[in-house]
């Protein structure tokens, strides 16, 4: 029973953490430039891609592919975010999210044409290919690296955030973006450069997620966005520790689910959403409004 | 001239706010713009600040025309701005809320937090304070200083003595004659006619949208048709 219970703990916590790997963009984008960016699920399908792409053709070297395809996936994001977003920035909510929503259908088709729709089998990382005992049971050592990221990046965007200049900037144009403008804050190249970074952010879980899942999908990033906004929704929009933790509390609860409850395993997820949402609509960390 | 303003038109969506309003300010004048509340004093700072611009006349800074130019640019070249709502960011400490300014701005001058500690010393022992948990008085302060930690050329102040007690605005009269004398220029808005008479040089009045009347503080405050018909409550 305790080996069980803690190999779906770990199991929860390595499918938490890519979720707050997707969950930790969105809402550092939603947090400065206000936009639910519906794309970022697109972001983390295009990291995955990209990573294998390079570590194709870098001979079979997923480390490289992950260094390489999250930046070549935030260049995309800076031409979403330089040549259409920034039109909308003015607009109502669902022209933002018509537009984002746009983007996703356009990646699954692109994805579609350049690579196949046919899933794509990936190669393990290497170094990280074996599994460990723990308990007297295996478990893939590349999850426990995954769990290991994704403190470490949390502790990276915090440490970015409260205790660097760019970070305390970020945080004051994204409360009050009229006043830094007129402080000298360029609003507009301030913003590009978030949307780069969040993007960059969703696409590096993607990376992260290529050995985990071991196949490539179009319309991978669905699954993926869904959670990461239910979890925005329950940490508070907005809230990057309320993220981190919503990423936790719904991997924990979906690998339980899938356990011992696999009929209900993602009604599980929704029952925590609608409960959060009735009972303190503003999430667990974010502000009432 | 430091700034001199010519025949702006200042809309908010399709309502016409500023109709042809010019004047000007000189290097190392206090200069107040008067008038009842919704006159359009706050439209005309926030129109040289750039951030409702003007649809037409010019807006000089010396010889550098401002109208055009994004908010962020114009606080470059040494415009600070003070909003009547002191706008503290409420997650950055007082300190922080200090710093900030100096960091975004490539000007140096006079003006650091030790200096901006001695004119405002509470703001000393606030240091690690949040902006969100910090008084209406300490805010004030916390956002002049902040707009001097730009080193700027021109202050623009909004309502600087509104809801302060009268004690507290002589001693924001005492402060405002400090930052003059290290000779930042100040154009304030604002309703206390016995505060703008303790501080400024000149005046003008505004009366929906357009200026009604210019003058010395001297003339202003003597001239009992003129405070009867635009000023009094």
């Amino acid at each position: 029973m305790l080996q069980s219970i803690v190999h779906v703990c770990l199991a929860g916590l390595s499918q938490g953490m890519f979720i707050w790997l997707v969950a930790s963009g969105l809402t550092l984008i939603f947090g400065v430039l206000g936009v639910l960016n519906f794309a970022h699920g697109s972001f983390y399908m295009l990291g995955a891609y990209f990573c294998f792409m390079v570590l194709r053709a870098l001979g079979e070297n997923f480390w490289w592919g992950l260094l390489l395809g999250p930046v070549c996936v935030a260049a995309v994001g800076y031409l979403v975010e330089r040549f259409f977003l920034r039109r909308v920035y003015g607009l109502e909510l669902p022209y933002q999210l018509l537009l984002t929503f746009a983007f996703v259908l356009l990646f699954d088709d692109l994805v579609k044409i350049f690579w196949g729709a046919a899933s794509i089998g990936t190669p393990p990382a290497p170094g990280l290919a074996d599994s460990i005992m723990i308990l007297g049971r295996r478990f893939p050592s590349y999850n426990l690296f995954v769990i290991a990221v994704g403190p470490l990046l949390a502790l990276g965007l915090w440490g970015l955030l409260e205790k660097t200049w760019a970070g305390r900037i970020i945080r004051a144009s994204s409360s009050d973006r009229e006043m830094a403008s007129a402080l000298g804050v360029k609003v507009p190249t301030l913003f590009t450069a978030v949307f780069v970074f969040g993007t960059w952010l969703g696409a590096l879980g993607g990376g992260l997620a290529v050995p985990y899942l071991g196949l490539l999908t179009p319309g991978m990033g669905e699954q993926i966005i869904i959670e990461a906004f239910v979890v925005a929704v329950i940490g508070g929009l907005g809230s990057l520790k309320g993220a981190f933790l919503g990423a936790l509390v719904i991997g924990l609860l979906s690998a339980f689910g899938t356990r011992f409850l696999p009929t209900f395993d993602m009604f599980l997820t929704f029952i925590l959403m609608a409960g959060v949402l009735l009972w303190r609509p503003q999430g667990f960390f974010g502000e009432a409004r | 001239m430091l700034l001199d303003v010519g025949g702006i038109n200042t809309y908010y969506g399709t309502s016409h706010i500023l109709q042809d309003v010019s004047f000007s300010v000189d290097s190392g004048e206090v200069v107040a713009l008067l008038g009842r509340n919704g006159v359009g004093k706050t439209t005309t700072l926030r129109s040289v600040m750039g951030l409702t611009p003007p649809r037409d006349g010019t807006v000089r800074l010396q010889d550098q025309e401002l109208r055009g130019l994004a908010a962020h640019a114009i606080s470059r070249l040494g415009v600070a701005y003070m909003p009547d709502d002191l706008r503290i960011f409420p997650d950055l400490t007082c300190e922080e809320n200090l710093q900030i300014a100096a960091k975004l701005s490539p000007r140096t001058g006079y003006w650091n937090q030790e200096r901006v500690e001695e004119l405002f010393p509470v703001l000393a022992d606030r240091r690690r304070q949040k902006g969100l948990n910090m008084s209406g008085g300490e805010k004030k302060m916390l956002s002049m200083g902040r707009a001097l930690m730009s080193n700027p050329q021109l202050i623009l102040m909004d309502e600087p003595s509104e809801g302060l007690a009268p004690l507290v605005v002589r001693a924001l009269a005492g402060s405002i004659m400090e930052i003059r004398s290290h000779g930042v220029t100040i154009l304030l808005a604002d309703q206390n006619l016995k505060f703008c008479r303790q501080v400024c040089d000149r005046g003008y009045i505004i009366e929906k949208g357009r200026i009604v009347h210019q003058g010395t503080m001297e003339d202003i405050w003597g001239n009992e048709a003129v405070v009867k018909k635009y000023l009094a409550l």
